[in-house]
């Protein structure tokens, strides 16, 4: 795990290299509407990037095509780095928690080391560690239900982390939380940012929250979905409660605040709030 | 922290109430309908002795109660017969059932060309197809196991297969995320996600399968070649002993009683972690 690394941090990403390019990068669903067009956007090794726009701007859309889980209809998504990424090397978490239901806590961590036919005694160790890197030590054999929505949520994480991706990709992970419990789990993520130096696409609506995070924030416009701008966001890392409460933050989010409302208004046709 | 607001939340006099009223419901829930059963039987008794109604055209409770420890031999030896074809059956729906459910599972084309056919097969009554059975097939086991079949493994095979369709979207893409093979889909994902729908259908099926393997048994009694409870309650009728046929009838209705009962108890360990359906409802 303490394998020297070649980026010198993980967020000092203007030097790191290139991990992945979306060039021209458009989808067109089959109902006709243009989810994103014409996408340009450079992520690189270590990079905390945040996709932040409005409902409606593709964000989510972006990320399923970086998953692969939809293919894009226009344009390349070109991985660098070690060749291309096999889906083992990309880590998603999804809005809702989305575990087995049936399936305990360490079951639901171990399956997607079960499905690379690793078994239980091989995997224990790792997802031990795996449960005690998102404080669910003891919780091993809850079910789901049991959970509260932010447990649930680190069960989530645990299992998209328990393979070691490179990148991590997360869908509007915390929205559906509240602001407390958001507050912990962004502490967190960037702890186990920090410690194990992946890459991070992360879907948000929440001006406080991508700037909290990332290093890079790149906002998207809507109809259609689109990249607007991109800020970046200097503060230093570890950034903890005390970075929260400081006039350096307050501006940062200003500005980025002051840019999506400029992307909002960007959009063609005078209603935004829906479809 | 609930701990202390539950403490709190006692001694208030709202929630003590309704402690009690819950408590109520509780014994009532036991007492009530027993004591309603109690109440028909002795309004039954006291309508054979008003009226005077002859033991051949309705006996009393307490004769059919004395017929069925008087017959027992007779009736339980009748009894296992019926109780064989039952549960063979219900074995042979639950694999057909599922059997058929994970086939057509694989892929749409299968169960929108198959499915009609197992639809044909649940609307055509039994009774009507068995003549047909009876021609082509000899053994008369066996002619009682499929009729009994094909009238239980369809609840288990539509329920199935709406079980095994309806997978969360994002369970599904994790699991392609994570390189899962079809069979792996099916093990760890679908199977279970169906268990629910399959166990909705077992319970049904039960109870058709124990009513499937009786009407076979009538339909093929009036060959006089069966043995289980239907031939029972036939003979019975030919010689006018109606207190027998009450006590096979109460026979035949408590046993599938008994069957959901263990297949409530079944599906509810299996549902009770995890399933909406076997949660105590705790507000």
């Amino acid at each position: 795990m303490m394998q020297e690394k070649v980026a010198p941090a993980p967020y000092a990403s203007g030097t790191a290299p290139t991990l992945l390019a979306l060039r021209g990068v458009g989808k067109v669903f089959s109902n006709g509407v243009t989810a994103l067009s014409d996408v340009d956007l450079t992520i690189r090794e270590g990079d905390f990037l945040s996709l932040l726009g409005p409902s409606g701007c593709g964000k989510s859309t972006a990320l399923r095509l970086i998953a692969g889980l939809s293919t894009p209809t226009s344009g390349v998504l070109d991985w660098r780095g070690g060749g291309a990424l096999d889906r083992s090397n990309i880590g998603f978490v999804f809005q809702e928690p989305t575990l087995l239901p049936w399936a305990n806590v360490f079951d639901n961590v171990w399956l997607p080391l079960r499905l690379k036919g690793i078994s239980r005694a091989k995997a224990t160790p790792v997802v031990t560690e795996m449960l005690a890197r998102v404080h669910l030590t003891g919780f091993e054999d809850a079910v789901p239900r049991e959970l509260s929505g932010g447990m649930k949520m680190r069960v989530s994480i645990a299992r998209a982390m328990v393979t070691k991706p490179r990148v991590l990709l997360m869908d509007e992970p915390f929205a559906a939380l509240d602001e407390i419990t958001r507050f912990k789990l962004n502490n967190d993520l960037l702890e186990l940012w920090q410690d194990e130096r992946f890459t991070v696409v992360f879907v948000t609506h929440s001006v406080f929250e991508s700037v909290f995070l990332s290093n890079r924030v790149v906002l998207m416009a809507a109809r259609p979905g689109r990249v607007f701008d991109e800020l970046a966001i200097e503060a230093s890392y570890p950034r903890d409660e005390a970075f929260r409460t400081s006039p350096d933050y307050a501006a940062l989010c200003r500005q980025a605040s002051d840019v999506l409302v400029k992307a909002i208004n960007s959009t063609a046709g005078t209603h935004h709030d829906g479809h | 922290m609930t701990a202390i607001d539950e403490r709190v939340l006692e001694l208030d006099p709202e929630e003590a109430r309704r402690v009690r009223q819950e408590r109520f419901e509780r014994i009532g829930r036991w007492v009530l309908p027993l004591a309603i059963m109690i109440l028909a039987i002795w309004l039954w008794d006291r309508i054979c002795v008003w009226n005077q109604i002859p033991q051949y055209i309705l006996p009393r409770p307490g004769v059919v109660l004395w017929t069925l420890y008087n017959d027992a031999g007779l009736l339980f030896s009748s009894l296992l017969v019926t109780l064989r074809i039952t549960f063979l059956s219900l074995a042979l729906a639950v694999i057909g059932g599922v059997g058929l459910a994970v086939l057509f599972a694989q892929s749409k084309w299968v169960e929108m060309s198959f499915f009609p056919f197992a639809i044909v097969l649940q609307v055509t009554p039994i009774v009507a197809i068995f003549p047909l059975i009876n021609i082509y097939v000899n053994d008369q086991t066996t002619k009682l196991l499929l009729c009994a079949w094909i009238v239980a493994f369809f609840p288990i095979l539509s329920n199935t297969t709406l079980g095994l369709n309806s997978v969360d979207r994002n369970l599904r893409d994790m699991f392609k995320l994570n390189g899962a093979t079809r069979w792996q889909q099916l093990r760890y994902l679908r199977l279970p996600a169906a268990m629910p729908y399959f166990l909705g259908g077992l319970k049904i099926a039960g109870g058709l399968s124990l009513i499937g393997a009786v009407v076979a048994e009538f339909v093929a009694g009036t060959t006089g070649q069966s043995s289980g409870l239907a031939s029972r309650i036939i003979e019975a009728g030919y010689r006018l002993n109606a207190p027998r046929l009450f006590a096979a009838l109460f026979l035949i209705s408590l046993t599938g009683i008994l069957i959901f009962l263990v297949l409530s108890l079944i599906s509810h360990l299996i549902l009770r972690r995890w399933h909406e359906s076997a949660l105590k409802q705790e507000r």
